[in-house]
C-alpha cells in the first residue's frame, strides 16, 4: 500500500523538478545490530557490515569475496616479504580532510594497540611493519612471506588521525567506543556518513558526496533498522514500513516467493555446517554402549567410525526437509568457487550398508550409543538439524541423543567445559570463512590445537595430523596463489577426505527479501549493505 | 508514616543485595560471554586477552567485590557488549519502556473500567456474556501469538498502522523524552500498547465486574436509589468510586509487571526499550546489564508497592499505614 503511494508522490515530484536527481531514501530491516560504531572494538560481522558505510577499507571484498582495490588504487608484492600499496588520490574524510599514509598508519596503530574490545583485529595486523614512502605510496612488510596480506586488509577500516583531537598517548589514542556512537569521531571516507544511531532501533546514514572510490551510492539517506523478530520483519517488509529485509526465515520463503509484491535473492554464503567429533579421549563422555554404559575406548578416534557416521546422515534430505530447500549439501569447508577448495571432495553419499560394513570392519559391527550437542539459536534451523541427524544415524544403528540448548550456554561448554577442554562428544558447529578461502578455517578447526601457535583455536574435536599441520604452514608461506591453492586443496584432502576430521553437512544459503523493483546483490559474507541493494533497472 | 517508609526502603536495599548476588552468580554458572563474543577466527592468545579485559580469569569473589565496590560509588560496570555504562544504557532505553507502560495502562482503565461495570451491571445480557468471554480470551492468548496477528491484520493487510519501531520526533517534557506527542508517535505505540495491554485489561475488566457486582447489592446503593437518585449518580460516585481500591491496588502492582515483562511485546514491535535490551544481553550473557536492569526493577517494584500503599490509605480512609510488627 504505502509502497504504492510512494510511487505515486515520487510520481507527482519527478513532474514537478524534472530534472534534477530525486533524493532516494531507504530503509532496510536488519536482524542484528552492531555493538559498536568503533571499527577496532569488535570484530563482528554486524559491525563490519555496518561500519563498513561509513569507514572504507584499502582493499574490499565484492559480493563473492574476491578482492577489489578499494582506498588502495592498487598493491603488489614487490618482494617475499614486502607488499606495495598505492593510495588513490583524491580521498577525503567525511570531515573533508586528505586521507593519506598517516591515516593508514594511525588506523594500524589503533587497530592493533587496541585495549578493551571484544575481540580485535590485532589476528589481521601482528606481524606487520607499515613504513610511508609518500604520502600515497605504503609499504608494509613481515617476517616472513606472507601470501595472505590484501585479505588481511580487508578487515582494517581506516578512520582519520584527526577525527578527535591529536589522540592521547595511550593505545586507543584517547577515543572511546561512545565517542563513535555519538558521531563525535565517527569519521571515515567510505560511501555513506554517520548521522544517528538510535539503540535498540535505528542507524541512519547519509550519501557522502565526495565520496572518490569503486563503491556505487545508489540511496541519498539509508536508515537501518533492527528487527530481531523473524515473523515481524516479515511482516515489516510486507506492511511497506522497510524496502529490504535480511536473514529471511526458510519457512517464509515459499509464500514470499508467491507475492508479486516482493523479490527475493539469495546466494550460498561462506558458512559451513559441520560436525566435530572427539578424536583425542580414550574415553569419551558422551559415547556409550548400547544400553547407555561407558565403553573401555573411543570409536570416534577411528577415521573409519568417523567416516561410518559421514555415510549415515542423507544431506539431500536434509536440505530438502529441514532447510527447506535453502542450502547446498557440504562436502568439505567452502562450496565452489572459493579458494583453496579442494576439486576431489564431494558430498559423502548416502549409504547405510556401506556404513555399516565399515563400522564391523572398524569392530563395531552393532554400533554403539552417542548423543549430538547443538545450538538451538545460532544457525538457521540448528536445533532441527541435530534432530534429523540424531534420527539418521539412531536408524542406522547408533542410538543418537539429542541435546540442544541455548547458544550463550552451549559455546562455552562445547570450547572449554568445566575443566578447561571440550566438554561433549559430538557437536553441531558453523564455521564462516572471514578471509573468504580455505587456509582460515584449516587453521581453526583442523590444525593441531596448540595456544602458542594460535593454531586450532575451534579445534573442537581436537583432530590432529602433522602431515596437516606442514601443508597449511607452508601454504601459509607460499605466496604463488596457484601453489598456495594447491597445497590448501591437499591439506583439505587430507584433513577431511582421509582423516574425517570433520563431517561437513551442508552450506548455508542466506536469503535476503526486497520490495518488488530492488534487487539485492546476495553476498556470501553474509553482510547486508545499502551499497549492494539497486533498483531492479 | 514516615518510619514505615524508612522501613520499606531499607527492605529494599537488602532485597537489592541479595538479588544481586542471585544474578551474578546465576550469569557466572551459566558460562563465558567471550566465546560468544569473539570473532570465530580470533585465535587462543586473542581470546585469553578479551577475557582478562573483561575480569573474567579472576575467580567469582573476586569478581563480585569488585562489583560490589563499584556499585557503591554507583557504578554498575560497563557492559560487556557495548562497552559503556550498563545504567546508561539502561536509562537511556527506560523512557520508551516506561511510555509503552503507560500506554498499555490507560488502555486497560479507560476500557477495562468500564466494559467491567456494564458486564457487572447486566450480568445476565448478551453483551455481558459477549464481554466476559473476551476478557477469558485476553488471558489465555499468547501475547507473541497476538502481537503478530495485530501486526498482520493492521499493518500487512489494512495497512493502517506501522509495524514495528517508535515513532521519529522525540519530544521532551520535563526532561523526559516521548513520542507521544505527535500522531505518528501514537500510530507506532499504539499496536504494542494494546498488545501489552490485552491481559492488563482482562483483569481490570473482571475485577471491575466482580467489584460492581458486589457493591450493587450495597445497602449505601439500595439507599440511593431509593434516594431517587438518578441512574448516572448511583454509578458514576457511588458504585464507582467504591470498586476502585481492588483495581487502583491490582493496577499499581501491575503497572511494574507491564515495564518488568514488556520482553515479549518489545521484541516482536522492535519497540527500542529495556525490554528488548534485556533479552539482547541475556542471549550475550552481558553481565552487567542484566544485573543493573533487574535492580533498577526490584526497585521500581518496591517504589510501585509503596505508592499503591499510600494510595490505597488516601482512597480508603480506614486504612492506616502501619508495619505488621515481626
Amino acid at each position: 500500500m504505502s509502497f504504492i503511494r510512494r510511487l505515486g508522490v515520487t510520481a507527482v515530484a519527478m513532474a514537478a523538478l524534472a530534472g534534477p536527481a530525486m533524493a532516494e531514501d531507504i530503509t532496510i530491516g536488519i536482524r542484528s545490530e552492531p555493538s559498536s560504531m568503533d571499527p577496532y572494538f569488535h570484530n563482528l560481522g554486524p559491525n563490519n557490515a555496518m561500519i563498513g558505510h561509513v569507514f572504507a577499507r584499502l582493499v574490499d571484498f565484492d559480493s563473492n569475496q574476491q578482492l577489489f582495490p578499494s582506498i588502495a588504487e592498487s598493491y603488489k608484492a614487490i618482494d617475499d616479504t614486502t607488499w606495495e600499496f598505492k593510495l588513490r588520490q583524491g580521498v577525503k574524510f567525511h570531515d573533508g580532510t586528505d586521507l593519506t599514509v598517516d591515516d593508514v598508519i594511525y588506523s594500524f596503530e589503533r587497530a592493533d594497540g587496541y585495549t578493551g574490545g571484544n575481540s580485535s583485529f590485532r589476528i589481521y595486523t601482528k606481524g606487520k611493519t607499515l613504513t610511508k614512502i609518500d604520502d600515497h605510496t605504503l609499504h608494509i612488510s613481515t617476517e616472513k612471506p606472507y601470501p595472505l596480506m590484501p585479505n588481511d586488509l580487508t578487515t582494517v577500516m581506516i578512520m582519520s588521525s584527526e577525527a578527535k583531537g591529536t589522540g592521547a598517548p595511550d593505545t586507543n589514542k584517547g577515543i572511546e567506543a561512545s565517542d563513535f556512537n555519538d558521531g563525535t569521531a565517527t569519521m571515515g571516507s567510505g560511501p555513506y556518513k554517520f548521522v544517528e544511531w538510535k539503540k535498540g532501533d535505528r542507524i541512519v546514514l547519509e550519501k557522502y558526496e565526495d565520496y572518490v572510490g569503486p563503491l556505487s551510492q545508489p540511496w541519498d539517506k539509508v536508515t537501518f533498522r533492527f528487527i530481531p523478530s523473524e515473523p515481524a520483519r516479515v511482516a515489516a517488509l510486507l506492511a511497506g514500513d522497510v524496502d529490504m529485509i535480511d536473514n529471511v526465515p526458510t519457512s517464509d520463503i515459499a509464500t514470499l516467493q508467491k507475492n508479486k509484491d516482493v523479490s527475493l535473492s539469495d546466494g550460498v554464503s561462506n558458512r559451513v555446517i559441520y560436525l566435530h567429533l572427539d578424536q583425542w579421549r580414550d574415553n569419551s563422555p558422551f559415547v556409550t554402549d548400547k544400553d547407555g554404559n561407558p565403553l573401555d575406548k573411543n570409536p570416534l578416534k577411528d577415521a573409519r567410525v568417523r567416516k561410518a557416521i559421514s555415510m549415515m546422515i542423507n544431506r539431500p534430505a536434509i536440505v530438502e526437509r529441514v532447510m527447506e530447500g535453502v542450502a547446498l549439501p557440504a562436502g568439505q569447508l567452502l562450496p565452489d568457487g572459493f579458494f583453496g577448495r579442494s576439486p576431489n571432495l564431494k558430498p559423502e553419499k548416502y549409504d547405510v550398508a556401506g556404513a555399516k560394513k565399515l563400522l564391523a570392519e572398524a569392530g563395531y559391527p552393532d554400533g554403539f550409543g552417542l548423543t549430538i550437542h547443538g545450538p538451538n539459536d545460532r544457525y538457521i534451523n540448528d536445533a532441527k538439524i541435530a534432530e534429523a541427524i540424531g534420527q539418521l544415524l539412531s536408524a542406522a544403528g547408533i542410538p543418537t541423543k539429542v541435546v540442544t540448548m541455548p547458544k550463550n550456554v552451549y559455546f562455552s561448554r562445547a570450547s572449554k567445559g568445566a575443566d578447561g577442554k571440550p566438554e561433549f562428544s559430538f557437536v553441531l558447529v558453523g564455521w564462516g570463512s572471514g578471509t573468504g578461502e580455505a587456509s582460515s578455517p584449516l587453521k581453526s578447526l583442523l590444525a593441531t590445537h596448540d595456544p602458542d601457535k594460535g593454531w586450532g583455536a575451534s579445534n573442537r574435536g581436537r583432530h590432529t595430523d602433522p602431515k596437516v599441520d606442514a601443508l597449511i604452514g607452508e601454504a601459509l608461506a607460499t605466496v604463488d596463489d596457484a601453489k598456495r591453492g594447491q597445497l590448501l586443496a591437499e591439506a583439505t584432502d587430507i584433513a577431511i577426505g582421509e582423516n574425517q576430521g570433520i563431517i561437513p553437512l551442508h552450506y548455508q544459503v542466506n536469503t535476503w527479501a526486497t520490495r518488488a523493483g530492488l534487487t539485492y546483490n546476495s553476498r556470501t559474507d553474509e553482510r547486508t549493505l545499502a551499497y549492494d541493494l539497486k533498483p531492479a533497472n | 508514616m514516615t518510619v514505615f517508609i524508612i522501613r520499606r526502603l531499607m527492605q529494599a536495599a537488602l532485597v537489592v543485595l541479595i538479588m544481586s548476588f542471585l544474578v551474578f552468580s546465576g550469569v557466572f554458572l551459566v558460562g563465558d560471554p567471550t566465546e560468544i563474543l569473539v570473532a570465530d577466527d580470533a585465535d587462543q592468545a586473542e581470546r585469553a586477552a578479551v577475557i582478562e579485559s573483561l575480569g573474567l580469569d579472576k575467580p567469582f569473589h573476586i569478581q563480585y567485590l569488585r562489583f560490589l565496590t563499584k556499585a557503591a560509588e554507583g557504578d554498575l560496570g560497563e557492559s560487556f557488549v557495548f562497552n559503556e555504562p550498563a545504567l546508561q544504557l539502561i536509562l537511556d532505553r527506560l523512557p520508551a519502556t516506561m511510555e509503552l507502560a503507560i500506554a498499555a495502562l490507560l488502555i486497560s482503565i479507560v476500557f477495562g473500567i468500564p466494559l467491567g461495570v456494564i458486564a457487572g451491571l447486566k450480568p445476565d445480557a448478551v453483551y455481558s456474556k459477549f464481554i466476559m468471554t473476551g476478557s477469558i480470551l485476553g488471558f489465555s492468548l499468547p501475547t507473541f501469538w497476538v502481537g503478530i496477528m495485530l501486526i498482520l491484520l493492521f499493518s500487512v493487510q489494512l495497512g493502517w498502522l506501522p509495524s514495528t519501531g517508535r515513532g521519529d520526533e522525540i519530544h521532551y517534557v520535563f526532561g523526559f523524552p516521548t513520542s507521544l506527542l505527535t500522531l505518528d508517535g501514537w500510530s507506532h505505540v499504539l499496536l504494542p500498547a494494546v498488545n501489552l495491554a490485552l491481559f492488563k485489561l482482562s483483569a481490570v475488566t473482571r475485577l471491575a465486574r466482580a467489584g460492581t457486582r458486589e457493591v450493587v447489592h450495597q445497602d449505601y446503593v439500595k439507599f440511593a436509589r431509593a434516594k431517587g437518585l438518578t441512574d448516572q449518580r448511583v454509578i458514576f460516585v457511588h458504585v464507582l468510586k467504591n470498586i476502585l481500591i481492588p483495581v487502583v491496588t491490582v493496577l499499581g502492582l501491575e503497572f511494574g509487571g507491564l515495564v518488568a515483562f514488556s520482553v515479549v511485546t518489545e521484541t516482536i514491535f522492535a519497540w527500542p526499550g529495556i525490554g528488548k535490551l534485556l533479552i539482547d544481553s541475556i542471549g550475550l550473557l552481558d553481565r552487567p546489564v542484566i544485573v543493573a536492569y533487574l535492580m533498577i526493577i526490584v526497585l521500581l517494584f518496591v517504589f510501585l508497592n509503596l505508592m499503591v500503599d499510600i494510595c490505597y490509605s488516601l482512597l480508603d480512609p480506614r486504612v492506616r499505614l502501619q508495619d505488621i510488627k515481626a
